[in-house]
């Protein structure tokens, strides 16, 4: 009568995402295969000013940091709203994908997911004007990320003179 | 079965279909019992007590499906109480069995009563003798208040114990539980009932780990709840059970925050308690608990976010009103649990925007600054800065604050127009070689050139310990490299001969520490990451650090959280030092087994197995060096507080006054802290301990701590 029921045991907030690297060297298998072993989180929706000290300080209630290495802007090699946060151990990142993503550092709800791993280049924006990509289309006005979307700050939406 | 271990919150939904499985079919019944009795000797086998608590609890409530003969269960319950007259056993061994059966009284007790009502009052009577002569000096370290008033913090056992007793008197009419096996009671009763098989409670082992003792938290009490249900009183089993309950549905939900929050506001029976109330209890019981919470820290905190998510309308003010009293009582509460106080509010605060009324907490700003409630709120705008900026801090208090507010965490260079010193030549030099990418040998013939304040002139070459070449040197390098964290890793990384060199000493790494602290003195949190990071590149040993924590030169600081965070930190990672070493030696032992199991089947190279037994031998002296290392480190530690205390101790003593000092206060519960947060550990040098440091000489103020923690494992 030991049926194990997988429901009583569910540990959700450690599964692994839909995300995929496109950038990835390998093929999807091996890089699901680090991702469920990996020690190394990406953090993102960061405001640009979240500094370093405030990303440790946070991230360190759930184990000893390793290493965290900010995000850059491609061209200006300025924060551009994310970065990677590496734990000594597993078991300490997985404590953060539990209860540090979906809460708010900087004001700001952050959200983490697993890594493959960093590797050097990985810490620039893959946007065409440097900063991430999501940051290339968004419509709205995030003043913590730059205000406008790059391309609506090059065709800025219809001026709305009738709103009813 | 998996149910039962797993949802203990809804056992009687699971008895009530045993019971009714039972009720159709007589073996189902007989095998389910054999099952349960089999897992529950395999539970108490591997130490899972309180799986096996969960898993009896359920048997017992058997007993109400008509699954189970009364009869059988009490005369289970006499074999467990029958442990408290094994002599030489440690009393948390019996304590656990007595535990068990009380635990189970709320269910079954007046099912009990009922059919064997004479046992059952020897059997009582029998635990009330126990309970008479246990010794209780293990209490006062578990304690999170020291003060009785408003809620005397009950020793786990005592508080059960009266709250059984009140049961009884109430003839076992017990209300709050849900019994829907009543609801069936014309099937049940004509159920055959089974007769449990006699359950000898296996003997005691030397490797048994029972339970620790626990303190019941209680904060809460019915003049709090304003409107609306009464909370049952603090000896009413009502309490109990709705206590079991919601601990249950953390423990089987904590990795799942959403899912916790859920099931705790949805509790069955919710309307007519005041539930809020319960589950702040509940959860801030476990944040508080000593030695330490049953989950993470940071679980709690995100929990507690989750709860006020579901019920933005009652949950927040409840929490408000928790915040408040136990700021209102910080005067009695224990040192470790004020950390995980400033710990949580400060991480809850960051989550809301910084939104407190500080000025509901002005009286603190009526008192030395080294009492209680201004440390407390000191500490957490300390450390709310470090999840925001000082700006920030600054903004969000009121004016009359400023006192409390965390100094601007800038770099202090002491080198910046001071041409006067001696070093400042050097430390130009020194700064525009370094941003001229200057190699290690060529930054040594520039240091050379730094005279030695401790050497005789005659003294041989430079390479004795020199405080003015480290200052020079480390102070420049750490002011170039002061932008981030980032950036002041590299730069110990880059430099790590020359701080290797620069630290061969005992005197040279304090000093290094030193100069760290003198230039980050604003900033405790890189502070604490450098040190981190010369431990682990090995510029520093855990002993240098902890001799600096307790150094004349950081006396003024001893009070301060960042210290015991460093202290507690550099413990843990001499331990997972020793863990990892000794990791290795069992991989390596294990490996030649294979090696040597390998040779006997074919004709394989004796060369590898000499390999495996050279490396064997080189890790077990490496284990013997770590664990040295790790029994000096704590060596350090507790001398240096017996020397401390017994310094204070004596003068307060010859000048006739009183002890109790913010100060001492802090620093015996600073050495409570120790042993209670590395007590795994410590277990293996108590020999040392006893014989070196903690003896019959001491002050009994000190010997107490001791003796306290001794009583953790009778």
């Amino acid at each position: 009568m030991a049926v194990k029921l997988n429901a009583l045991n569910s540990d959700s907030y450690i599964d692994i995402s839909q995300y995929r690297d496109q950038h990835f060297k390998g093929n999807r298998y091996e890089q699901e295969k680090l991702l469920k072993q990996s020690n190394t989180l990406y953090v993102g929706n960061l405001s640009f000013y979240t500094t370093e000290e405030q990303v440790h300080e946070l991230f360190s209630k759930s184990g000893d940091v390793k290493r965290i290495i900010i995000g850059l802007d491609k061209i200006k090699k300025t924060a551009c709203g994310f970065c990677f946060v590496e734990y000594y151990t597993r078991a300490d990142a997985e404590h953060a994908m539990r209860f540090i993503n979906g809460t708010r550092l900087d004001d700001r709800i952050i959200r983490t997911d697993w890594d493959a791993g960093f590797k050097e280049g990985r810490q620039y924006g893959r946007g065409k004007s440097g900063g991430q990509v999501r940051d290339e289309y968004r419509q709205d006005y995030d003043p913590a990320r730059g205000g406008y979307g790059k391309l609506a700050q090059q065709h800025p939406p219809a001026e709305q003179r009738n709103s009813f | 079965l998996t149910n039962a271990r797993l949802l203990p919150e809804k056992l009687t939904v699971y008895t009530t279909l045993v019971g009714l499985l039972n009720a159709r079919n007589y073996n189902f019944g007989g095998e389910f019992v054999e099952a349960m009795i089999r897992q529950l000797k395999e539970t108490l086998k591997n130490n899972l007590y309180n799986e096996a608590v969960y898993l009896v609890r359920f048997l017992s409530d058997l007993v109400n499906c008509h699954v189970i003969a009364a009869p059988s269960m009490v005369a289970m319950f006499e074999n467990f109480v029958s442990v408290t007259q094994e002599e030489d056993v440690p009393q948390v061994r019996s304590d656990w069995f007595v535990y068990v059966v009380l635990s189970c009284l709320p269910w079954v007790g007046k099912e009990l009563y009922e059919k064997k009502d004479v046992e059952m009052d020897r059997l009582l009577s029998q635990i009330e003798g126990y309970l008479k002569r246990r010794v209780k000096t293990h209490v006062p370290m578990l304690q999170v208040w020291t003060a009785e008033k408003p809620h005397p913090q009950e020793e786990y056992l005592d508080c059960l114990w009266a709250q059984i007793q009140k049961l009884k008197k109430d003839r076992w009419q017990e209300r709050h539980i849900l019994r829907p096996y009543i609801a069936f009671d014309s099937v049940l009763c004509e159920a055959l009932q089974h007769n449990l098989p006699p359950f000898t409670p296996p003997g005691h082992m030397p490797d048994a780990q029972y339970p620790m003792p626990r303190v019941v938290f209680r904060m809460f009490d019915y003049t709090d709840a304003p409107e609306g249900p009464v909370m049952p009183g603090s000896h009413s089993v009502e309490r109990f059970v709705i206590e079991e309950n919601l601990h249950c549905i953390i423990k089987t939900h904590w990795k799942e925050r959403k899912t916790c929050a859920a099931q705790l506001l949805s509790y069955p029976g919710k309307n007519k308690i005041p539930l809020n109330y319960h589950i702040v209890e509940v959860i801030f019981g476990e944040l508080f608990q000593l030695p330490a919470p049953p989950h993470i820290d940071v679980m709690y905190t995100t929990l507690l976010i989750e709860l006020c998510k579901l019920q933005p309308g009652s949950l927040p003010q409840v929490l408000a009103q928790a915040t408040e009293m136990l700021y209102m009582r910080l005067d009695t509460m224990n040192t470790t649990c004020i950390d995980r106080l400033i710990n949580w509010f400060s991480h809850h605060l960051s989550n809301f925007q910084f939104r407190w009324s500080w000025d509901d907490w002005s009286d603190c700003l009526t008192v030395d600054l080294d009492k209680p409630k201004p440390k407390f709120v000191k500490e957490v705008l300390e450390k709310c800065m470090r999840l925001s900026y000082h700006q920030r801090i600054v903004d969000i208090v009121p004016p009359t604050f400023a006192a409390l507010v965390p100094a601007d965490p800038i770099f202090i260079y002491k080198y910046a127009d001071e041409t006067s010193l001696p070093g400042y030549a050097v430390s130009i030099t020194i700064a525009n070689a370094i941003k001229n990418r200057a190699s290690n040998e060529e930054i040594l013939t520039i240091l050379k050139d730094v005279p030695n304040p401790n050497q005789e002139d005659d003294d041989d070459e430079g390479e004795s310990f020199n405080p003015l070449k480290i200052d020079v040197f480390l102070q420049t390098l750490l002011h170039l490299a002061a932008k981030s964290f980032s950036h002041s890793f590299s730069a110990l990384a880059k430099f790590h001969e020359i701080l290797k060199t620069l630290t061969e000493s005992d005197e040279g790494k304090l000093h290094i520490l030193k100069v760290v602290y003198e230039v980050w003195r604003n900033h405790p949190q890189i502070i604490a990451v450098l040190v981190d990071k010369m431990i682990r590149t090995q510029i520093v040993d855990c002993a240098a650090v902890a001799n600096w924590l307790f150094s004349q030169d950081m006396a003024h600081e001893f009070t301060r959280l960042f210290i015991w965070e460093i202290l507690h930190s550099t413990i843990r990672k001499m331990n997972k030092h020793v863990q990892k070493i000794q990791k290795e030696l069992e991989e390596a032992k294990d490996k030649l087994e294979k090696q040597q199991h390998k040779r006997d089947m074919e004709k394989n190279s004796e060369d590898e197995e000499g390999q495996l037994e050279e490396q064997i031998e080189r890790l077990q002296e490496k284990v013997e060096s770590a664990q040295s290392e790790q029994k000096n480190l704590f060596l350090v530690i507790f001398q240096r507080f017996i020397m401390l205390l017994t310094e204070h101790l004596v003068r307060c003593e010859t000048g006739s006054v009183d002890i109790s000092t913010p100060w001492y206060k802090n620093c015996i519960e600073r050495l409570q802290q120790i042993f209670l947060m590395h007590h795994v550990t410590i277990q293996q040098y108590m020999g040392t301990l006893e014989n070196l440091l903690f003896t019959a000489e001491l002050d009994h103020h000190i010997l107490a701590v001791y003796q306290q923690f001794c009583a953790l494992q009778l």
